[in-house]
């Protein structure tokens, strides 16, 4: 076991065993890392923020763990048990059972030739959750109860017949259907409005409470980690560059990338100053060239804050 | 005070549809200053966007300008001739979408995306054009020497300011901005909006800047509008609609955004 998942670890050991846990993820695309060095563990009840720019390899990360895409090297671990390479079918289906996916687009993730009902009682049918039509019926109601969707005027609509914060409900619906331990949301706000993905990011959190279920959000918007997630990793070219409580990373930002993502994170109260543009971005420039070398030193600076030390370049 | 430059009077869309007309934007007025950032938030389906295509005229069908005006320096845009609308949209009026990045020519190099522009509506030189556009590519902080690249060759962010810089090349005296920024993350967002801020300081153009994201928009602009179901709910100076909203819906969209605990960490 390399260094950051150790430590990262180790301040966890008051909490429940984690469902999955990778360590040392590495991905390679030819000459290209998309992923470093990535450890993390996911365990019930608790959310997980990983926060990052466009490629930093976020959405990587959650393909592997979805079992969307293989590592190039490291292990991953479900329930104590090493999954890394796909083994016998019987695990590998309750595996791709228990960690289910909720994407970022709300419009094209549901069939428009279905109703709302179709798209869940399929899920609770195919995974032995429901056998006849009243179960069915109950189980599909049920769901839409859990994402506070009214299951009279939801269950017999077509999806374009819902708003966009409703077809995401609908999707988070789908993927509770499965039962799963495990639910990873990539970006499940970014195509909604403001004022919508409040509603969202609190029903994900209740749903993780109440569920017991292990959450793992994906996002560019740190401001909205800090409603989901209990820890948060902040990701840079790859690379985990600061990761801990939520709350510590984002009072006591240490890491250059980090402080760079909070300071441009839409802040009423700031006004943008007139001729400042070339200093932010000649800034923003310098942050990504110092944060981008890999590097493997792992620096804790709280009880469950660390950061990686710059590498050299 | 000089007259505005753009005043909106009671503006009506509708969109037809088989069981009659759904009205989008109902009897909605404003002004917005020479050199003016004006705001107009609200949520989707709010009509903000649909008051940005009506201004150019560029609402297609089942979307039906049902009334209203639209005057340009005093000049009714919703009563122009065609041809006289050619000369304003771009020339006078930019516009910037929100997918815009997705709007330039795969098959073209970017340069000749400028002179394709700057010939339609200034008659250039190829020399004319390469020169305006090494000027713009410089304004908008992109080496110069990629103007012989493909649009596929630069980032979401970086082809985002291509179309400002393109936008800008015509210099209009007012730019529509409709969520230009919501399809990046934060750091490139704030890069080109400071820029836009920069920019609109130096060549003194206006803004109508369209979003939904009211903290981002408080940052920006001078007078904030607020829409709700086609309806114009509040107008004013940014500092009273942030700090003492006058309609309940604008208080309730503030409470909406997800905002950092102890917020306002140091740039």
């Amino acid at each position: 076991m390399n260094a950051p998942s150790a430590l990262f670890l180790e301040n966890a050991a008051a909490l429940a065993e984690p469902v999955v846990r990778l360590d040392g993820i590495e991905r390679s695309f030819g000459a290209v890392h998309a992923l470093r060095g990535i450890s993390l563990a996911l365990r019930p009840g608790r959310a997980l923020a990983l926060v990052g720019e466009s490629g930093c390899g976020k959405t990587t990360c959650a393909r592997i763990i979805a079992r969307m895409d293989q590592p190039t090297a490291g292990s991953m671990h479900f329930r104590g048990r090493d999954i890394t390479h796909p083994g016998e079918k019987a695990a590998e289906a309750a595996y791709r059972r228990a960690v289910q996916m909720v994407f970022q687009d709300p419009f094209a993730s549901l069939n428009p030739v279905f109703s709302i009902r179709h798209h869940l009682a399929r899920p609770l049918k195919l995974h032995g959750h429901a056998g006849n039509k009243t179960e069915q019926e109950r189980g599909v109601a049920d769901l839409l109860g859990w994402v506070g969707l009214d299951p009279a005027v939801t269950a017999h609509k077509f999806p374009h017949e819902l708003s966009g914060g409703q077809r995401q409900r609908v999707n988070i619906a789908r993927a509770l259907a499965v039962r799963p331990d495990v639910l990873v949301a990539d970006e499940p706000t970014s195509m909604l409005d403001v004022s919508i993905r409040r509603g969202i990011l609190e029903l994900l959190s209740r749903i993780k409470r109440e569920r017991q279920l292990a959450l793992l959000y994906i996002t560019h918007d740190i401001a909205t980690a800090a409603h989901v997630a209990e820890e948060v990793i902040v990701m840079f070219a790859g690379q985990m560059v600061e990761w801990g409580s939520t709350e510590t990373v984002i009072r006591n930002a240490r890491h250059p990338y980090t402080k760079l993502l909070l300071s441009a994170v839409p802040d009423p109260d700031r006004p943008f100053v007139p001729g400042d543009s070339a200093r932010f971005l000649n800034h923003a420039e310098e942050v990504r060239r110092i944060s981008r070398p890999a590097s493997d030193k792992i620096e804790q600076v709280g009880p469950n804050h660390f950061i990686r030390a710059l590498g050299a370049s | 005070m000089s007259a505005p430059l753009l005043q909106i009077r009671d503006l009506c869309v509708d969109y037809l549809l088989d069981d009659g007309a759904f009205r989008a934007v109902k009897n909605v007025s404003f002004d917005i200053g020479r050199g003016e950032l004006f705001g107009l938030a609200g949520e989707s389906g709010c009509g903000k966007s649909t008051i940005a295509y009506a201004i150019t005229r560029l609402s297609k069908p089942p979307a039906w300008v049902a009334g209203g005006e639209v005057l340009l320096d005093g000049q009714d845009l919703l009563k122009l001739p065609e041809a006289a609308l050619q000369k304003v949209r771009w020339r006078r009026i930019g516009m910037v979408f929100q997918s815009a990045m997705n709007s330039l020519n795969p098959l073209m190099r970017v340069e000749a995306q400028f002179h394709d522009v700057l010939y339609r509506h200034t008659g250039a030189t190829r020399a004319q054009s390469r020169a305006r556009a090494e000027e713009m590519f410089r304004l908008v902080g992109i080496p110069t020497s990629r103007l012989d690249n493909y649009p596929h060759q630069f980032s979401g962010g970086m082809r985002q300011r291509i179309v400002i810089a393109i936008c800008l090349a015509l210099q209009p005296e007012l730019i529509i901005m409709d969520e230009p920024t919501t399809a990046l993350d934060v750091v490139v967002q704030r890069e080109i909006l400071e820029q836009v801020i920069d920019l609109q300081r130096s060549h003194g153009f206006s803004v109508l800047f369209i979003t939904h994201d009211l903290h981002l928009m408080a940052q920006l602009c001078h007078r904030i509008g607020v829409m709700l179901k086609g309806e114009l709910v509040e107008v004013g100076d940014v500092r009273q609609v942030s700090r003492a909203p006058s309609h309940e819906y604008t208080r309730k969209l503030w409470g909406a955004i997800p905002q950092l605990p102890g917020h306002g960490a140091a740039a």
